[in-house]
């Protein structure tokens, strides 16, 4: 089980993960020709402007009337693509196989930004049942995505703190961190992919055409 | 969740094309227009969202209906688009009468909640997809259908025929050149600098406005031309309703009427939703990148007479005034600044109302809605609440609103709330203040 799920698994999770992405890209190109606008409209420089105001926090007025969201999501989507990159475990499996090496987190901060990516969760989560405006807009869907983002934080840390048997615990984080890789593509959490390109794209339209800004 | 019940608003236009419909009818038109007529956004939008409802703060619908999720930019796209593709092909025809009461009457498409969505989608547009299937299906509200058929029958929007309009030309004429001697409503004139048009209202419930430009134009001696000929008439409904195709019919039309004249130019008078047709979602359509002829709004041209001095200031309005940004020309074409210029130029008290510039509450009678008519007016003033409070907070006596369905759509507010205000062109400001020389006085 160990040998699956440490080897095979990882390599197809990896491999649909990449083939999905490149495939949504892809897609995405060639209907975008279909959308007369598209090609026509796109500008660089207004789409860098776009993607400037909204990825600096606070950069945008929305982000500045919900600063709590602001605070949240920017710690949420930072440690939760940091960690599995830089955390020592992970860079020793690529190493041990492949002879890669790059810089690690040290194991205490990184324990420190799983805590945060799980908090975060839990911060969504409630969000998401509280606010009438949230609640409405939430189909099961939405928790599910968000139990298949946080699992691989969950498992990874009662993995490093032993708190049950460790071989089972990281056969389960392996297995869930392969799903939450595996679905990206192909649900919501594409939003990783389509992020740069809608922001360009309404970027783009605001600046070029609309003459206005989208901040 | 114990929200109060949505009013049954009773429309002809819908209650009755509804009697028509069945399942298939509308699984083959969604088919096709998800099919073949959305491509990249709409799909791209559509897997982007992750309801996370940060768009709900921008919209005027939601704020004034005491944060009612139903009326949050994407609480409208889950009532209408998510069904539609969740259950395509069984759906039944009263749900399309919803999607018609959402898409068609409380969205105004002015497009704010674009700019606070993370990822910047395009809400608006996933409405206009909803406004364009129910079209399809021939489920419009009738005052706003109406005003489609007469676009396609006429060319404008309130069925004016030739010979009225050529009437109305000449009245306005006359009564211009009572105030200034050198006052002409030149018709059909080749090579103008200026070509002006106008929506279909001026002739036929505002004639005076037409009166005004004619005066303005004299005084700013400006080359300048009406069409007696069908194209005259910029405003486009069909834009609003779903009828695309009436909607490229009726842009062509003014497009080639300023061409046939050989205008250098194209001004419109003072008027968002007919700009935004006439500038963009019209040549989109028409597969234009830009239109044939430069175009410009009432208040680019005005900015242009007043700082290159072709108009003098005589006297400053003097009464406090504020302003109504119309989503159209401000957030659609970032004329914010040079409508502040004029004012300033113009007005010796304004306050700005707040929030301002790309952040203004549309007036709520934009997109259409005002256009669905009477059956709609209570939840059309009721939604716009934040507008009445925002306006009241100014303490101005005046609202300057360069927009037609800005205008109307104010004074409503105004008597729904009772704000005691008044809403004014900005060019009955300019009539007030500008310098006349004595010369050209009748
Ligand atoms: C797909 C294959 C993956 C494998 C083989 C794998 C393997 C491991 C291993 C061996 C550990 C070490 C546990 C320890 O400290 O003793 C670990 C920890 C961890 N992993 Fe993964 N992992 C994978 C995917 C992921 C993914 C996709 C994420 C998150 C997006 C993730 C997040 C974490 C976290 C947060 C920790 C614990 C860090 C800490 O508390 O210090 N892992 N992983
Ligand atoms: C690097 C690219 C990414 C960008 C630019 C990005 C951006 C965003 C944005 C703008 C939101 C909107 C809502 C908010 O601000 O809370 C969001 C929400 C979210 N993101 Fe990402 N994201 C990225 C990657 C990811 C990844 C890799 C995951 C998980 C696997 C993820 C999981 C989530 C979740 C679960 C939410 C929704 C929270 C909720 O329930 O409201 N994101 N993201
Ligand atoms: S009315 Fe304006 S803010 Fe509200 S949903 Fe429609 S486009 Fe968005
Ligand atoms: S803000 Fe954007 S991503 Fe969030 S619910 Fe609204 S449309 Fe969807």
């Amino acid at each position: 089980m160990y040998e699956f799920v440490s080897g095979p698994l990882v390599w197809i999770a990896f491999i649909v993960f990449v083939s999905g992405m490149v495939y949504q890209f892809v897609i995405m190109l060639r209907s975008a020709k279909k959308d007369k606008v598209i090609y026509p409209y796109m500008s660089l420089k207004y789409s860098l402007r776009s993607l400037f105001h909204w990825i600096i926090p606070f950069a945008s007025r929305n982000m500045r009337d919900r600063y709590e969201v602001t605070i949240v999501t920017f710690l949420f989507h930072i440690c939760l693509i940091l960690v599995p990159i830089l955390l020592i475990a992970h860079i020793a499996m690529f190493s041990f196989a492949w002879g890669l090496k790059w810089m690690a987190l040290s194991q205490g901060s990184a324990t420190y930004m799983t805590i945060i990516v799980i908090l975060a969760c839990l911060f969504f989560f409630i969000r998401r049942l509280m606010l009438p405006e949230v609640q409405f807009v939430t189909y099961p869907s939405d928790y599910l995505l968000l139990a298949i983002a946080a699992a691989p934080f969950i498992t990874g840390l009662a993995a490093n703190q032993q708190w049950f048997d460790y071989q089972t615990t990281v056969i389960i984080h392996m297995i869930t961190g392969s799903i939450m890789l595996m679905v990206i593509p192909f649900t919501r959490l594409s939003h990783m992919l389509f992020f740069p390109f809608t922001r360009a794209y309404m970027g783009s339209e605001f600046g070029a055409v609309r003459n206005a800004r989208d901040w | 969740m114990g929200l109060p019940a949505i009013p049954i608003v009773n429309d002809p236009g819908l209650d009755e094309a509804v009697k028509d419909l069945t399942p298939e009818k509308i699984s083959n038109v969604v088919n096709r227009i998800i099919d073949s007529e959305t491509a990249a956004r709409f799909k791209v939008y559509m897997k982007t969202c992750v309801h996370c409802g940060l768009c709900s703060d921008a919209c005027h619908w939601f704020l004034s209906n005491d944060r009612d999720p139903r009326f949050s930019p994407v609480g409208k796209v889950k009532q209408t688009l998510w069904e539609i593709i969740k259950r395509k092909d069984s759906l039944d025809p009263a749900f399309l009468k919803e999607c018609s009461r959402i898409a068609h009457t409380e969205c105004n498409v002015c497009r704010r909640c674009s700019m606070y969505c993370p990822f910047g989608i395009d809400i608006a547009y996933l409405l206009m997809v909803v406004r364009r299937i129910c079209s399809e299906l021939e489920m419009v509200p009738q005052f706003l259908q109406d005003t489609v058929n007469s676009h396609s029958v006429t060319m404008n929007q309130m069925w004016v025929k030739q010979d009225e309009w050529i009437d109305t030309l000449q009245w306005q004429e006359e009564e211009a050149k009572g105030e200034i001697k050198t006052a002409r409503i030149p018709l059909d004139k080749e090579g103008a600098d200026v070509f002006y048009s106008v929506i279909a209202p001026e002739p036929k419930i505002l004639a005076q406005l037409i009166g005004n430009i004619a005066q303005i134009m004299a005084v700013a001696k400006v080359d300048w031309t009406m069409p007696s000929f069908d194209g005259w008439d910029n405003s486009n409904m069909a834009m609003f309703s779903g009828d695309f195709e009436t909607m490229g019919r009726v842009e062509r039309y003014h497009h080639e009427a300023a061409q046939k004249l050989k205008a250098r130019r194209i001004v419109m008078g003072e008027c968002g939703h007919a700009f935004r047709g006439a500038a963009y979602d019209g040549p989109r359509w028409l597969g234009w990148r830009q239109p044939p002829i430069p175009l410009i709004h009432a208040v680019d041209f005005y900015h242009e007479l007043i700082t290159t001095g072709r108009i003098k200031i005589a006297r400053k309005f003097k009464t406090p005034v504020t302003v109504q940004e119309p989503c159209n020309i401000v957030r659609g074409r970032g004329l914010g600044q040079k409508l502040r210029e004029i004012i300033a130029a113009t007005c010796e008290d304004f306050t700005p109302p707040d929030p301002d510039f790309e952040h203004n509450y549309c007036c709520g009678a934009g997109g259409g809605v005002i256009n669905c008519g009477p059956p709609w007016k209570t939840s059309r003033v009721k939604g716009n609440r934040v507008k009445a409070e925002q306006l009241a907070d100014t303490k101005a006596q005046i609202i300057i609103t360069p927009c037609h369905n800005c205008h109307s759509g104010i004074e409503d507010i105004i008597s729904g709330y009772k704000l005691g205000m008044h809403v004014k062109f900005f060019s009955e400001i300019l009539m007030e203040v500008m310098e006349i020389p004595d010369e050209m006085r009748a």
